[in-house]
């Protein structure tokens, strides 16, 4: 059994909210080069030239990348040998995103209330995914999704017969009615499987995956790559204003699933979709 | 692409009949924020009778909720939000005299449509460009609504502000356009 205190959770959190929000991952700024070259509208090769500048700013001068620094999405895995010493793990993670949203300078963006709507003044609570796994490390994805793109996405309880045809047009149709409101060019997560609530799980723990790697199966890789290319002939473009690069990757996980039913979520990220990741070890206690 | 055409607020009626969709426009002058929640105290102050916390008469609405400014900033980072949340409220604006919006994503054709009658234009800025956009805004003032935090209406001045028109007073829209040129579906 090893042990990890609450402090080095905290802090640890902290810093993953700060800098999701101020460095672009270097997957998707390989991404905007790559479409760059292919965008063949000069408006949309103009978005792209401004995302890449943004980013560059915001790393330089330690800035967020978007006024939306999102709602903390954490994913936390836990080793089933690793004990959190002096306090409780979820709160430790609310006061790492607290600490981080005030000493970072971002937004704070959560209401206490969905119908009330009142701010809660420090970004909390946080929505955490826990998993439980073998080992004594503890893994910290930190996520923060802005709402601009995560209001664009979808859930359809598909009837089988549908079949794949079926899942794909959904999605494909998921993101021809999002436009430019989720901020083109998007990651496109897609969960299909399982449950109602472990499709929509997938599809957020798609965003996750560096842009550019596909499923390391390949009939599903296929269908990323077939998706990707529906997406991108739908005309929307960069920001919407038309062109070639509507997604910079679709990322496709399934689950098994019941024989009555074929769950299609759909989860789009904006062209940041940000997240960092942090793995702790613990100590022999 | 159009050429780049600087306009100076207030956005008069002559002004924006100038502007077509696709337009490169660098705003010139004060333009003022609002989103979801100032938007909605706004137009409830209109129902009760009562006046805006501002006169919209030729003003622009930016729809945008900045990230807190650091030491030595004049605002945080200031990108457009989605501007179909407040498709509810714009029309309402638009009719006692608001010229120009400025956001991100689709409007309703409610819009549209008020925009076509009383003459307005409906501009894009880039969505997530928020530390870039930043670098053109000169002062930002809360005015309103101090206690919505990042919601508060604020008077901002701004220089060489990028945008793009969108929807013009004619109710060309770029979305459309744009989209129908790449489509191969």
């Amino acid at each position: 059994m090893k042990e990890i205190t609450v402090e080095e959770i905290i802090s640890a959190v902290e810093n993953l909210c700060i800098e999701a929000n101020y460095n672009l991952g270097s997957d998707i700024m390989a991404g905007f080069q790559q479409a760059l070259k292919e965008e063949r509208s000069p408006i949309g090769q103009e978005v792209l030239e401004r995302l890449i500048e943004n980013a560059e700013i915001a790393k330089e001068e330690r800035v967020p990348m978007c006024q939306d620094t999102g709602m903390a999405v954490l994913f936390v895995s836990i080793g089933q040998d690793l004990h959190v010493v002096g306090g409780g793990l979820t709160e430790a993670i609310n006061e790492g995103v607290r600490r981080g949203y005030d000493k970072g300078y971002l937004r704070k963006s959560v209401v206490k209330d969905p119908f009330d709507r009142v701010n809660t003044g420090d970004n909390t609570p946080a929505v955490i995914h826990y998993d439980i796994v073998p080992g004594d490390e503890l893994r910290l994805i930190a996520a923060p999704k802005g709402f601009g793109s995560e209001n664009m996405g979808g859930l359809k309880m598909c009837k089988p017969s549908e079949g794949l045809e079926g899942a794909m047009q959904f999605v494909v149709d998921t993101v021809d009615r999002a436009g430019g409101n989720p901020c083109p060019p998007i990651i496109v997560g897609v969960g299909v499987g399982g449950t109602m609530e472990k499709a929509t799980f997938l599809a957020k723990k798609a965003l996750l995956r560096e842009v550019g790697k596909h499923n390391s199966e390949e009939r599903l890789a296929k269908i990323e790559e077939e998706l990707l290319d529906r997406i991108n002939g739908l005309g929307i473009g960069p920001q919407g204003f038309g062109g070639v690069t509507t997604a910079l990757a679709v990322n496709l996980e399934v689950y098994p699933t019941h024989i009555a039913g074929m769950p299609v979520a759909v989860n789009i990220g904006c062209h940041a979709t940000r997240h960092k990741e942090i793995v702790l070890q613990g100590r022999d206690a | 692409m159009n050429g780049i055409i600087r306009i100076e607020a207030p956005l008069t009626q002559e002004k924006l009949r100038f502007l077509k969709v696709g337009d490169n426009v660098l705003i010139n002058g004060v333009v003022y924020t609002g989103r979801d929640a100032a938007h909605k105290k706004m137009v409830e102050s209109l129902e009760r009778g009562e006046e805006l916390p501002f006169d919209v008469q030729d003003q622009i609405i930016y729809f945008v909720g900045p990230t807190p400014a650091k030491e030595g900033q004049v605002i945080g980072s200031a990108g457009p939000t989605t501007s179909g949340r407040m498709d509810a409220y714009s029309p309402k604006l638009i009719s006692r005299g608001l010229t120009g919006m400025i956001g991100k994503g689709l409007r309703s054709p409610e819009v549209i449509e008020a925009m076509k009658k009383h003459g307005a234009i409906y501009f894009g800025a880039i969505g997530g460009a928020g530390a870039l956009i930043a670098k053109r805004i000169v002062s930002a003032e809360v005015i309103a609504y101090p206690e919505l935090g990042p919601e508060a209406v604020r008077r901002l001045v701004v220089k060489d502000f990028p945008v793009m028109v969108i929807i013009d007073h004619e109710g060309n829209n770029l979305y459309d356009l744009g989209k129908a040129q790449y489509r191969r579906v």
